[in-house]
């Protein structure tokens, strides 16, 4: 199997704060990595260093083949081909639906307007918003909104696909929704990876899970390994208070 | 107090003031939309010498009245500017324009500014993440939402240039209230000169606020209206 992603030795510091320390992560074509941890632990700051939206302290990342941590590199060509989704949408709010999809794909000369249009019907219709593509985000309830942001994301037909929570923000109604699309994308052999708090999603969906607390990784594995049977005590606790949702420890209660 | 007296004898003259306050107002205005947006970029721009421009600009158009600036531009760059090309003299009009395009420049880089900065930084990272360049990101998200926010602060420097135009008769711009003082000078129709001067500014603005508040709505009707025309 092709790896799509090569992390080795990943710091990043905000300052003074070291909030990675030393990362190595591989993800090869087609997996579903879910990873887990309490707030604070740095699992955004990684996610976002895999398309440089935070630029690496030391290290490197490999993605596709391209070092991106190299200054050199065309980045945004590179993030053309990594989809990334937020907890927070981000959907162009300015824009309607359907343009939302479209802008990146015509800006990028990726598409016409005419096949971007088409495409952009497709992926709307694959997350059941067809009839929503002329309405603007304002007019959408949360789950739709994140439904469209992965259908923009989509749009550029990327190889990998970041997400930072992505039903965080979401009523415990429309989380379901939105993970059914991320289920799909997930069974149609998507390479992703997923900052969640959805246990159910990681053990049902992803093939391995890492499990991360204060800027390194603790432990991962297969989903029914890890969440079965922990072998650091780090681990242990956080899921024992996230799934039975009792006692929290203090670091993991802020989320 | 004769109000159809001076409407019957001095109306010629005062429009053709109100005619030298419209073009001024409106020309410094588009020279000062040019001004504030390119400053506005310096103020952002990742070269220090840029930023401190921008910075020191808008401190110095802030920082000091119209008045004196008008001053400056009049008399002393003419005769700054003269030692190094004899006879050089700027005209009243000019003096006027240049003052009030860098005041109103100042004051809507500001505007701008800030319209950018309401921008959800979300937004930046949505359209980046898609592969977007920072020029194409402020482009097509950036400043269509940056521009939105700024439409009310932007009428309100429109309506503070037209009424600062009144400054500029002092170096001798022939606007409105400077012909109105030459014709009370001769015949003493303070309330009736001054009444009328007035009206006609109330006027101004009023169109120049209906038409924006049109424009206004257009643009939030093609937002809210989602049937509009799929494009
Ligand atoms: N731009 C920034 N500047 C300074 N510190 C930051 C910045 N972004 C994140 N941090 C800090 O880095 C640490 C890790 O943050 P990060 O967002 O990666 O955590 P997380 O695991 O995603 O947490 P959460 O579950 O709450 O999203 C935190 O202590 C945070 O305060
Ligand atoms: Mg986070």
């Amino acid at each position: 199997m092709k790896e799509k992603i090569i992390v080795k030795n990943l710091h990043k510091y905000f300052h003074d704060l070291e909030v990675l320390r030393g990362i190595d992560l591989t993800v090869t074509e087609g997996e579903v990595v879910c990873i887990i941890g309490p707030s604070g632990s740095g699992k955004s700051t990684m996610l976002r260093c895999l398309n440089r939206l935070e630029q690496a302290t030391k290290g490197t990342i490999i993605v596709d083949d391209i070092t991106i941590t190299d200054k050199h590199v065309n980045i945004n060509h590179v993030r053309e081909n990594i989809g990334m989704v937020f907890q927070s949408f981000n959907l162009f709010s300015h824009l309607t639906v359907k343009k939302n999809i479209t802008l990146a794909p015509v800006d990028l000369k990726k598409m016409s307007r005419e096949e971007a249009d088409e495409t952009a019907m497709q992926l709307l219709n694959r997350v059941g918003l067809a009839d929503k593509a002329d309405s603007y985000p304002s007019q959408l309830s949360g789950g739709q909104k994140q439904r469209v942001a992965i259908a923009r994301a989509l749009a550029m037909k990327p190889d990998i696909m970041l997400f930072d929570e992505p039903t965080s923000a979401l009523d415990p109604e429309m989380i379901g929704e939105v993970l059914q699309v991320m289920k799909q994308l997930a069974a149609d052999g998507m390479t992703m990876v997923v900052v969640t708090h959805e246990m159910g999603f990681a053990r049902d969906v992803a093939d391995r899970v890492i499990f991360m607390a204060d800027g390194v990784i603790v432990e991962e594995g297969p989903p029914n390994e890890l969440f079965l049977n922990p072998k650091h005590q780090r681990t242990r606790d956080f899921l024992g208070c996230v799934l039975d949702h009792t006692a929290p420890p203090a670091e993991a209660a802020a989320d | 107090m004769d109000f159809s007296r001076v409407l019957s004898d001095a109306t010629l003259l005062l429009l053709q003031g109100l005619k030298v306050t419209v073009i001024i107002a409106v020309i410094s205005l588009l020279i000062g939309m040019v001004i504030g947006f390119v400053m506005c970029l310096f103020g952002m721009s990742r070269i220090w010498i840029l930023r401190w421009i921008s910075k020191i600009y808008i401190w110095i158009i802030r920082g000091t009245p119209m008045i004196v600036q008008a001053f400056i531009v009049y008399f002393g760059f003419p005769q700054l500017i003269g030692m190094f090309v004899p006879g050089f003299r700027l005209e009243a009009f000019s003096a006027g324009l240049i003052t009030l395009s860098l005041n109103a420049g100042a004051y809507l880089a500001e505007i701008f500014r800030g319209g950018i900065s309401a921008v959800d930084p979300g937004q930046v990272e949505a359209a980046r993440s898609l592969g977007l360049s920072s020029a194409r990101t402020m482009v097509k998200v950036v400043l269509p939402q940056a521009f939105r926010v700024a439409i009310p602060s932007m009428v309100n420097q429109f309506i503070i240039t037209i009424k600062d135009t009144s400054i500029l008769s002092v170096i001798g711009l022939a606007d409105i209230v400077n012909k109105a003082k030459v014709y009370v000078g001769a015949s003493y129709q303070f309330f009736a000169t001054y009444t009328i001067v007035a009206v006609y500014y109330l006027i101004i603005i009023s169109i120049l606020m209906i038409v924006l508040k049109r424009v206004e709505k257009k643009m939030n009707y093609e937002r809210k209206n989602n049937r509009k025309k799929p494009a």
